[in-house]
């Protein structure tokens, strides 16, 4: 399936190309495809490829002198046959300690919407959430999959600071943060699992069209897991999954 | 090695910063005034993307323990070797114990500090600049030692530079249209184009808002890539332009994106002074 695309520049060197204005597992599927393709050609003036939930930003390394030229070149690419995209998407399983101890907000999201802690930490765990771009902060994954149910608004004042590791929900969104930073997402547990490490070459184990399942684990269990982590020998469990 | 004494208001050591990371929502960072910096390494006879010291509003005080050139460019913070006054955009001979310090702010907000082959702390995704979660520190701090060359890189003798004196006065900043400019009605974006936008106190190196406000009924954008450079407009009719070490995605409108020059001159700029956007074709 192909779409129809808006190609912008963005700056003097950087095309931006728009799918419509949806979040959408077909379209995100589509912008893979054609990051992929794009990617393939190794051409030497393209320094960087941007995606996120609609757009494909193409970043050259110099100012593009012939604009039309280089959209010409990406319409192209984008209809070529002979291209399969492999599905090599991974499923991540993530464990996650729903206490209170980590969970600081799930009482109020509980008291405001009238869903026992229970239900909500069984309706957040049961997704498989898909992967749709890195971006934000180092690390952080968008997800996209949250139950209806569990949409509750971003905090009016950001907190200051957010620990690392703390899953959270904004909105009609639910996220991990990979660094202690600022945020104003509503956090309801916490994760040992690192989601960006630097001393690695990918520092990010997920990436664009993966999947992450969030499992409720004990205390006493998120401590251990943390020490394997710590210590760089937890083994991550995931799974190939067809995109 | 370079002994940081004091470290002034805000230095940081910046290369030109990380490329090919954007898609682990790692920031680019590197040097504010690009034009500033590869003057200094380009004096110095430096690659251009030699680690430097950017120092913002103050300098720093820095100790030399080891015989080498260095070059200072951009802001001109008065800097001084052992108390006497030194020249911006020359080669300095520093010798052993020589402390380098800085006084007063004449003009700009960013002053470059190049050494010979450059600070050579550690690479990190490709890049020396710091930034949070990505280097050990964020900003250089008091006692910090910082690794120099101790060879002296062969300079161009005699060359003739030329600071283009605009850099620092010049309230123009070119810009291109934005992806969603078009969304704004003709008398926003005549407003733009017509007055003069004063810089808030909060600019830093993510961001430099601007006080001035542009009413505006524009929707937010489904999260989509920023650069720097891209000119957001918030709902309540703030412009936010986004600088080295903003974020890698963003959910407003980008209404603007800065020229990567015009980059360089915002970053000499600080809060109180006026800026004219002047717009420029593809």
């Amino acid at each position: 399936m192909t779409f129809n695309l808006t190609y912008k520049p963005y700056g003097a060197r950087a095309i931006l190309i728009e799918w419509p204005a949806v979040i959408d597992e077909v379209i995100l599927k589509d912008i893979i495809r054609f990051s992929d393709v794009i990617e393939r050609k190794n051409i030497k003036e393209i320094v960087e490829i941007k995606t996120a939930y609609n757009s494909l930003l193409v970043i050259y390394e110099s100012v593009c002198r012939n604009y039309e030229n280089e959209v010409e070149k990406l319409k192209n690419y984008y209809f070529s046959k002979g291209f399969e995209y492999d599905n090599m998407s991974k499923l991540w399983k993530i464990p996650v300690c729903y206490d209170a101890v980590f969970g600081i907000d799930l009482e109020a999201i509980s008291l405001a919407k009238n869903i026992s802690k229970e239900a909500i930490i069984e309706r957040h765990s049961q997704v498989n959430y898909t992967v749709f771009f890195i971006g934000f902060l180092p690390g952080f994954l968008y997800l996209g999959g949250l139950d209806e149910l569990l949409y509750f608004p971003r905090k009016e004042t950001p907190k200051l600071s957010v620990k690392k590791g703390a899953v959270a929900i904004g909105g009609n969104q639910t996220g991990v943060y990979p660094n202690e930073s600022p945020g104003g997402w509503n956090i309801i547990g916490n994760t040992p699992i690192s989601f960006f490490d630097i001393e690695k070459s990918n520092p990010c184990f997920a990436k664009s069209g993966d999947c992450i399942k969030f499992h409720s684990v004990t205390i006493k269990e998120y401590h251990n897991i943390k020490k394997l982590v710590d210590t760089g020998v937890y083994q991550m469990e995931s799974e190939v999954i067809d995109g | 090695m370079v002994k940081v004494l004091k470290s002034g208001f805000y230095s940081t050591i910046q290369d030109l910063g990380r490329i090919g990371y954007q898609h682990f929502g790692v920031p680019y960072s590197g040097v504010m005034d690009g034009y500033s910096a590869s003057m200094a390494n380009a004096i110095l006879g430096n690659d251009k993307n030699a680690a430097a010291i950017e120092m913002t509003m103050t300098g720093a005080t820095l100790q030399f323990n080891c015989n080498t050139n260095i070059c200072i460019s951009g802001a001109d913070m008065s800097p001084q070797i052992n108390s006497n006054k030194i020249e911006l955009n020359k080669i300095i001979s520093v010798k052993v114990g020589d402390v380098l310090s800085f006084g007063r702010l004449n003009y700009g907000f960013r002053s470059y500090l190049a050494v010979s082959d450059g600070f050579k702390t550690k690479v990190v995704m490709n890049s020396r600049s710091m930034y949070k979660n990505i280097t050990n520190q964020v900003i250089l701090y008091k006692n910090d030692e910082l690794p120099i060359s101790n060879s002296v890189v062969n300079s161009i003798k005699h060359a003739s530079i030329k600071v283009n004196t605009n850099h620092f006065t010049s309230k123009i900043i070119e810009v291109f249209k934005g992806p969603e400019f078009d969304f704004l009605a003709v008398e926003q974006q005549e407003q733009l184009f017509s007055k003069l936008f004063k810089i808030s106190k909060e600019n830093n190196r993510m961001a430099y808002q601007l006080e001035d406000i542009l009413a505006n009924s524009l929707k937010p954008i489904i999260t989509s890539s920023v650069l720097p450079g891209t000119v957001q407009l918030t709902p309540f009719g703030k412009l936010i332009i986004l600088m080295r070490d903003c974020q890698t995605t963003g959910g407003y409108p980008r209404i603007l994106q800065l020229k990567d020059t015009s980059i360089d001159v915002l970053a000499q700029k600080f809060n109180g002074q006026n800026i004219n956007f002047k717009l420029v074709k593809h």
